[in-house]
């Protein structure tokens, strides 16, 4: 396995690999170094790329203006409460479908992931009414639930690919020991699920905070995450540029390192399970 | 293979998430059909209703039947074409886009280099930035025409700068929608890439394969499955962009037919043209899906 | 006590049978091997023993209870796996003591069944460790150690060797051996090997196509075999069938001669094992027959032989393949 590759082609790769990342990378980057200037200097030409004033004034005025900590609050609640709600009832379904399937199992999986392909505009109406009647819109409680069930069959379908690589033999061994389902589920097939769960975990937390058409729809103050604190900048506050990258800065960041912290989960993840 | 105790609890076990889920599809599906035959306004009760059908009138809420009129309305309104044409472009050139170039990227990443966890970063970057943001950002500082970086670089080569979203809106959605999408293909199509066996690779080797058949004859092949994860994954997501038009405020040129709904529903409040609009888009919807579904139950052998 | 007995044991997959029927009767403390091809039912029949397969119809009776409905942890078996199916995010001693644990016993109550059964299987000083680190004879003798703490009824193996290496496979068959004859536990073994079957059973069943063919000690399958079936499977190398299966030989059955015999033939290979040799012979219109021989034969491929088979040592059967008795 181990061969020299010629250092001549490895410099080239390197040289193109690179030049590629950054300008993938590039918008962040630029985001990040604007949320740092003065606003002249945000819109200057030519483009200032590390000689301007820094200064972080930017973030103390977005934070008193528009209270992000309220919004970043939010998002955390959103994002943990719907995952983690899913969990609960995915664990379980995908069990049953992994270990006790019967001949309706894979349709079963189909039909859940095809719910994913309806437009949530064929819902939007009648969920707004409903969440307006039961005096829903704008809680937390109401976004997470609908976040929940909009995830939840990707979080199925990525637990059902993950506990389907588990031996059966070992629930079986379980239960020939005297587990009940519960039992079984949380000492034997959780724990051992464990990165396969990290990873839907991980995934699912990303949707939901980065989750834009029901969060926008659905609320508009009290409940609102960051997708709606970011929208409020779309006005004509959207002219200035460090303000608007310094919030910008603020609604990424959380998302943005806890995935590169968990950059092989997230991978992994990414993959929905279905590759290897 | 499991005994028939193990098969009951297993159905009570799934039982939550299909019933939340029926419902969840079901309740509102319902409402936006009976929604849809109906002339139902929110914020002008008297909507032709209580005006030209007093006697069709069915409750206080002066809604009343509208029979097929709110569809043949949304049918006929130029924007729902233009809507439906924006969306199906939309989906048909990012996922392009993105195989192409997730192809492609995937190719080099997988040689071996210096710093690949860094350029790994850089590149699953994207991903992660919400829409709302990522939308907010190549809006100005990226495309904006008098002082955006794309403009800049333009002006550098002696270029005339384009004004995106007054002339080329749609283009302009693609690059951004696509900037997110590209580094997601890229991803698994590495991840995928890497696991291709060794042995085959110094197998093709010693037999003298030349790198373009290589490529066609073992890498391609092996690269279908994640593929059809790529396009089943995208075309979900694609088919329902929303605030990337929400936030740049090109619906009017750009518009998708999610948007197109969004627009009539809670911008002209009018619930029963929504609604046909809604329905329409699940009609839309599941005729790709039908496609989807037999293309990854064939590929995806679960 | 470990009684176990089987009264119309039937199961079918929809319109799949996997097992007509089946009657059995095991004593208790009997060491009964299930024996039979890939295929032939011998897992699942252990697997509703275990209560982890349904029952089509008939019914399952330990110590002359009806267990048939009775779910897996309530019948007093405990079962060794085929992968073992250890807990890999548990170290040896929660792995021993899973079962234990499950059925509320007191931890000081576990950690002393856990630390008796590692002393007797030399798992002392590996009970803090995870399955991972074990080598596979040490995870086999987990996986007993597992199943022998609960002090079931009666013990379950499912081709519990086939994952070990030649020699390892030598030592844990000896070690299971030594174990039933410690513990003087009803035990059930299924494996495909027929060596296992021979060496290690009270009483072997010989299983084809979900039907029992045979139910006999080692001996008896060797010396009266039921069937064509039977007599092939059972012994090694495999016994020679000539005239149309009607008639057959075992190789360790045949005398040999360079001179003269019933049969002629030219000898095609030799195998030497050092203690025997077995010819492959072309028999003409019989076939190829294997014949044993002394280690020190030194008869070369091409050379000519005559075979002549013991009369008292011949089988025969009818053409349905059933042994006829005389």
């Amino acid at each position: 396995m181990a061969r020299k590759v010629s250092t001549n082609r490895k410099l080239l790769i390197t040289v193109l690999a690179w030049g590629i990342g950054l300008l993938i990378f590039f918008p962040i980057l630029w985001t990040i170094l604007t949320s740092f200037k003065t606003e002249g200097d945000a819109i200057a030409q030519p483009p200032q790329f590390l000689f301007f004033n820094w200064t972080m004034e930017n973030y103390g005025i977005v934070q008193e203006r528009s209270n992000y900590l309220l919004f970043a609050f939010n998002s955390i609640v959103l994002a943990l409460g719907s995952t983690f709600f899913a969990l609960l009832i995915a664990i379980p379904s995908a069990w049953a479908m992994a270990f006790a399937p019967g001949k309706r199992t894979k349709d079963l999986l189909m039909w859940m992931l095809s719910t994913k392909m309806m437009p949530p505009v064929g819902a939007l109406i009648p969920i707004y009414l409903i969440f307006r009647d039961v005096h829903l819109l704008d809680t937390r409680f109401g976004i997470i639930t609908v976040l929940m069930l909009l995830n939840l069959p990707i979080i199925i379908w990525m637990l059902y690919t993950y506990f389907k690589e588990i031996p059966g033999e070992i629930l079986e061994a379980s239960r020939m020991d005297g587990a009940s389902l519960a039992k079984e589920l949380i000492y034997v097939l959780t724990p051992m699920a464990l990165p396969g769960i990290a990873s839907t975990l991980l995934l699912n937390i990303i949707l939901a905070w980065n989750e834009a058409f029901w969060t926008l729809a659905l609320t508009t103050k009290d409940a609102a995450p960051l997708t709606q604190f970011i929208a409020s900048y779309s006005a004509p506050e959207g002219l200035f540029w460090a303000k608007l990258s310094a919030a910008s800065t603020m609604a990424i960041a959380p998302i943005l390192v806890l995935g590169w912290f968990a950059q092989k989960q997230l991978v992994r993840g990414l993959t929905f399970g279905a590759v290897k | 293979m499991a005994t028939q105790q193990t098969r009951t609890l297993g159905r009570f076990a799934v039982a939550p998430s299909v019933l939340s889920l029926f419902l969840w599809m079901i309740v509102p599906l319902a409402m936006t059909i009976y929604f849809s035959f109906l002339r139902y306004n929110l914020l002008d009760p008297n909507y032709a209703c209580s005006l030209m059908h007093p006697d069709q009138l069915l409750d206080g809420a002066n809604r009343c039947l509208a029979g097929f009129s709110n569809y043949s309305y949304f049918l006929t309104d130029p924007a729902f074409f233009r809507a439906m044409g924006n969306s199906l472009k939309l989906v048909g050139w990012v996922l392009g886009i993105s195989v192409v170039f997730g192809t492609l990227l995937a190719l080099l990443l997988d040689q071996p280099f210096f710093g690949q966890g860094i350029v790994r970063l850089m590149m699953i970057a994207p991903f992660l930035v919400m829409p709302t943001v990522s939308a907010l950002v190549w809006k100005n500082m990226m495309l904006n025409p008098v002082s955006g970086m794309i403009a800049y670089l333009f002006k550098s080569v002696g270029l005339q700068p384009i004004d995106w979203f007054a002339h080329a809106p749609l283009t302009a959605v693609v690059i951004m929608v696509s900037w997110q999408w590209v580094p997601f293909a890229t991803l698994i199509l590495l991840t995928s890439l890497q696991s291709l066996d060794g042995e085959q690779k110094e197998a093709a080797e010693m037999d003298g394969t030349p790198p373009l058949s290589y490529f066609w004859y073992i890498v391609l092949p092996h690269l279908i499955r994640p593929m059809t994860v790529v396009i089943l994954i995208e075309t979900i997501f694609l088919l329902n962009v929303f605030a990337e038009i929400y936030v740049t405020g090109t619906a009017g040129t750009a518009g998708n037919l999610p948007f197109l709904v969004y627009q009539y529903g809670l911008i002209a409040n009018d619930i029963g043209g929504a609604s046909a609009g809604g329905i329409i888009a699940v009609i839309l919807a599941n005729i790709v899906a039908f496609f989807l579904m037999r293309m990854i139950g064939k590929n995806l052998d679960a | 006590m470990g009684t176990i007995s089987l009264k119309k044991v039937h199961k079918a997959f929809g319109a799949t049978v996997i097992i007509p029927s089946a009657d059995l009767d095991i004593k208790n403390g009997e060491f009964v091997v299930f024996v039979g091809p890939s295929g032939c039912g011998k897992s699942t029949l252990l697997r509703m023993i275990a209560g982890l397969e349904d029952l089509t119809s008939g019914q399952i009776f330990i110590d002359g209870k009806d267990v048939s409905e009775t779910p897996p942890a309530k019948r007093g078996l405990s079962m060794v796996f085929q992968s073992y199916a250890l807990y890999p995010h548990m170290s040896v001693r929660s792995n021993i003591g899973f079962g234990l644990k499950m059925a509320g016993e007191s931890k000081e109550m576990i950690d002393g069944k856990v630390a008796k059964a590692a002393a007797t299987l030399n798992l002392t000083d590996y009970l803090d460790r995870k399955p991972g680190q074990l080598s596979g004879g040490q995870r086999q003798r987990v996986a007993i150690g597992r199943a022998i703490v609960r002090q079931p009824e009666g013990f379950l193996f499912d081709e519990p060797l086939s994952n070990l290496d030649a020699a390892l496979r030598v030592n844990m068959r000896i070690f299971i051996m030594q174990l039933h004859q410690d513990l003087g536990t009803t035990m059930i073994y299924v494996t495909h090997d027929q060596v296992e079957a021979m060496t290690m059973a009270d009483r072997i069943v010989v299983l084809n196509r979900g039907n029992i063919e045979q139910v006999g000690s080692p001996l008896e399958l060797y010396n009266h075999p039921n069937s064509v079936f039977v007599a092939g499977f059972i012994g090694s190398p495999k016994m020679n069938f000539v005239e149309n299966n009607t008639i057959g030989i075992r190789p360790e059955h045949i005398l040999l001669s360079d001179k003269k015999g019933d049969w002629e033939g030219t000898i095609k290979l030799s195998e030497h094992l050092g203690s025997d040799t077995f010819l492959h012979v072309d028999a003409g219109s019989r076939g190829t027959l294997t014949v044993r021989a002394s280690g020190e034969n030194a008869l070369k491929p091409g050379s000519k032989v005559w075979m002549t088979p013991e009369p008292a040592r011949i089988h025969r059967f009818d053409k349905d393949g059933k042994a006829i008795r005389k």
